[in-house]
């Protein structure tokens, strides 16, 4: 390594092969065949420094991905766990059953409700939030910005928590603020209309500071000098926003909606610790039912048949957005 | 956010528009205040729950018995807390934390920096692959991976142990990004210098690389502490015996069970959970904005 030192450089966009050759600067004296000897040896310290994520990712990662696709094949219960090898394989009786299960279908549905409404609301929110922090004002921005991502950084098991008792019918702040103007508030997590809507009006809550974080990176990306020649143009804040800031943010809130889209598809703690799924499944999630047929049936095999359709429609949704970002990057 | 806290004063404008007016920058005058009231609002909403929260904590039970609830409690008491010392442990809970949260720190701040050095630094075969493979790992929901791990954690007896809890979590694809995109930036003279003089690839990494990435090391740090302390769902399965409970775990293992009703108990619990991460997130904010500024990523 140390007699090939150059060769360790970057090499030149395309370079290939010829990178692994000495600089001219170091051919003198260097032995020919270092350059070799070096790059076994790079390939042996390169993976040793790989080793450990390595290690960890197929262990707990790539390993687990294969196994959960084999375990969807079969009957795998309580009994098996001592005997995890001795389980049954079922072919895909596991996914036909999931076809035919109406819970399964409901869970879908509010996932897909839980996405659809809560990712456009979180993000349109923390764009608008970047927006006037970036170009309406000039003070205490530091304090909005640490104030709007205080949910960001706080456990969502204790928000849950909080929000329960902030939206619980009798002792909760939203029914005594409603109450003071007269209004006498719903039961919102009891009611089988509010309680999603509740449960995204507190996704929005939790997350669009992170949103409005990641816009205002964006936006200080965006020359200042277009839109002053917009202004000498006569263009409008309005006219501005649409022509400039948002096809310049174009990859940012792509970015964002994919990142979003990932994050909320795996909706668990809320509904787990708000509602419990109820009222009548109208808040159980996908993982939410996963959970419960995994670890309180004890239906293994049939919980990563669940599992194993979450991570296919993630794969998909990241597949998809990942097409629609390559032409800008 | 550096750019922010440089004092962005508004742009002067050109000559051409000082000339438009004074109407012009008096309607601009109130859309600014406008804007102020309306993130002020905002402000008021994102905040007004943990207040709730820090005052319920004080409550005592019978005041969540009144017909109409009011904001300070009229008889402030440390019942509630001496509750959850006293009856649920939670001392225990609030070390397990500290434990899984230290330990899968520590972890990520050596292993996923030395995959990111060598990303960034070195020439191996094979590198392409690995760093799609990072990406990829991004893009796998956890619930995808926890019945398996579950299974494997089962057959090595490693369930309500505290390796079973920390060793997935020991390198993740966060900080090999953070990192790599740090170590890219090192200009290469400076390691070729010690290359020279003989000494291997680790102990360049470590004595001249890792020093140097002091601050994005920290921010890893940060985010990756944050992240574990708030972990769920894989702590939920993996430690069922309440001794090995987090503190995620615990809250809403109660919030759900027999406390369910216990608002003020419960309110104190948040607060344990909540306050020592807001304390060290609003001393560091600006690492952590920053962090995920530039990599649009979270812990």
């Amino acid at each position: 390594m140390a007699g090939s030192g150059r060769a360790v450089k970057r090499p030149a966009a395309g370079a290939g092969v010829a990178a692994i050759e000495p600089t001219p600067a170091f051919a003198g004296g260097v032995r020919a065949t270092a350059s070799d000897r070096g790059g076994a040896q790079r390939n042996l310290v390169g993976w040793l420094f790989a080793l450990p994520f390595v290690l960890i990712f197929t262990i707990f990662l790539a390993g687990p991905i294969v196994a959960a696709l084999v375990l969807s094949f079969t009957d795998f219960g309580l009994r098996d766990l001592r005997n995890p090898l001795g389980t049954d394989f079922i072919g895909l009786d596991n996914y036909v059953e999931l076809f035919g299960d109406a819970t399964f279908w409901q869970s879908l549905f509010n996932t897909a409700y839980f996405v659809v409404v809560g990712v456009p609301l979180t993000l349109t929110v923390g764009l608008a939030a970047a927006v006037a922090l970036d170009r309406g004002i000039d003070r205490f921005r530091t304090a909005f910005r640490v104030g709007y991502y205080l949910p960001v950084v706080t456990s969502i098991v204790a928000i849950a928590v909080v929000w329960r008792y902030v939206l619980n019918p009798d002792v909760g702040l939203v029914n005594m603020a409603l109450g003071a103007v007269g209004i006498d508030g719903p039961n919102w997590l009891a009611n089988p209309t509010l309680a999603m809507p509740a449960i995204i009006a507190m996704g929005v809550w939790r997350n669009l500071g992170f949103a409005m974080v990641v816009f205002l990176a964006g936006l200080q990306t965006i020359p200042r000098s277009l839109y002053e020649a917009a202004a000498i143009d006569g263009a409008g804040r309005w006219q501005s926003f649409r022509h400039i800031t948002l096809p310049m943010l174009r990859p940012t809130i792509l970015f964002m909606v994919v990142i979003t889209t990932i994050g909320y598809l795996q909706l668990f703690e809320e509904p787990f610790v708000m509602t419990d799924g109820g009222p009548l499944d109208r808040t159980l999630s996908v993982s939410m039912y996963m959970y419960r047929q995994g670890f309180e049936f004890f239906h293994q095999g049939y919980a990563a048949a669940i599992a194993y359709v979450l991570f296919l429609l993630v794969a998909i949704v990241a597949f998809v957005q990942f097409r629609l970002l390559k032409p800008q990057a | 956010m550096t750019a922010l806290s440089q004092g962005r004063t508004p742009p002067q404008p050109p000559a051409a528009l000082a000339a438009a007016g004074p109407s012009r920058s008096r309607v601009d005058r109130r859309a600014r205040l406008f804007l102020y009231l309306l993130l002020t609002i905002g402000l008021v909403l994102m905040v007004a729950p943990f207040a709730w929260m820090l005052l319920g904590s004080f409550k005592p039970q019978a005041e969540f018995l009144r017909s109409v609830p009011t904001w300070l409690p009229t008889n402030p008491t440390l019942d509630n807390y001496e509750r959850l010392v006293a009856r649920l442990d939670f001392p225990r809970f609030f070390f397990n934390s500290t434990v899984v949260a230290t330990a899968v720190t520590a972890g990520n701040l050596v292993f996923s920096p030395m995959l990111g050095y060598a990303l960034a630094k070195i020439h191996f075969t094979g590198k392409g692959v690995l760093l799609l493979l990072v990406l990829a790992t991004l893009m796998v929901p956890a619930s995808a991976t926890l019945i398996p791990n579950f299974v494997l954690m089962s057959s090595l007896d490693l369930v309500n142990t505290y390796p079973g809890l920390i060793l997935p979590f020991l390198a993740g694809p966060f900080g090999v990004f953070l990192t790599r995109q740090f170590f890219q930036g090192l200009p290469d003279e400076l390691l070729e210098a010690a290359r020279i003089d003989g000494a291997g690839e680790f102990r360049i990494f470590w004595t001249i690389a890792m020093p140097l990435a002091g601050p994005i090391l920290a921010t890893l740090g940060i985010l990756t502490f944050l992240g574990s302390w708030n972990a769920f769902i894989y702590p939920l399965v993996m430690a069922q015996e309440p001794e090995m409970y987090t503190l995620p775990v615990a809250l809403a293992t109660f919030a759900t069970g027999q406390f369910q009703a216990d608002h003020g108990m419960l309110m104190a619990g948040s607060v344990l959970l909540v306050l020592p991460v807001l304390a060290v997130f609003i001393l560091v904010q600006r690492w952590i904005t920053e962090g995920i500024a530039t990599t649009g990523l979270k812990g």
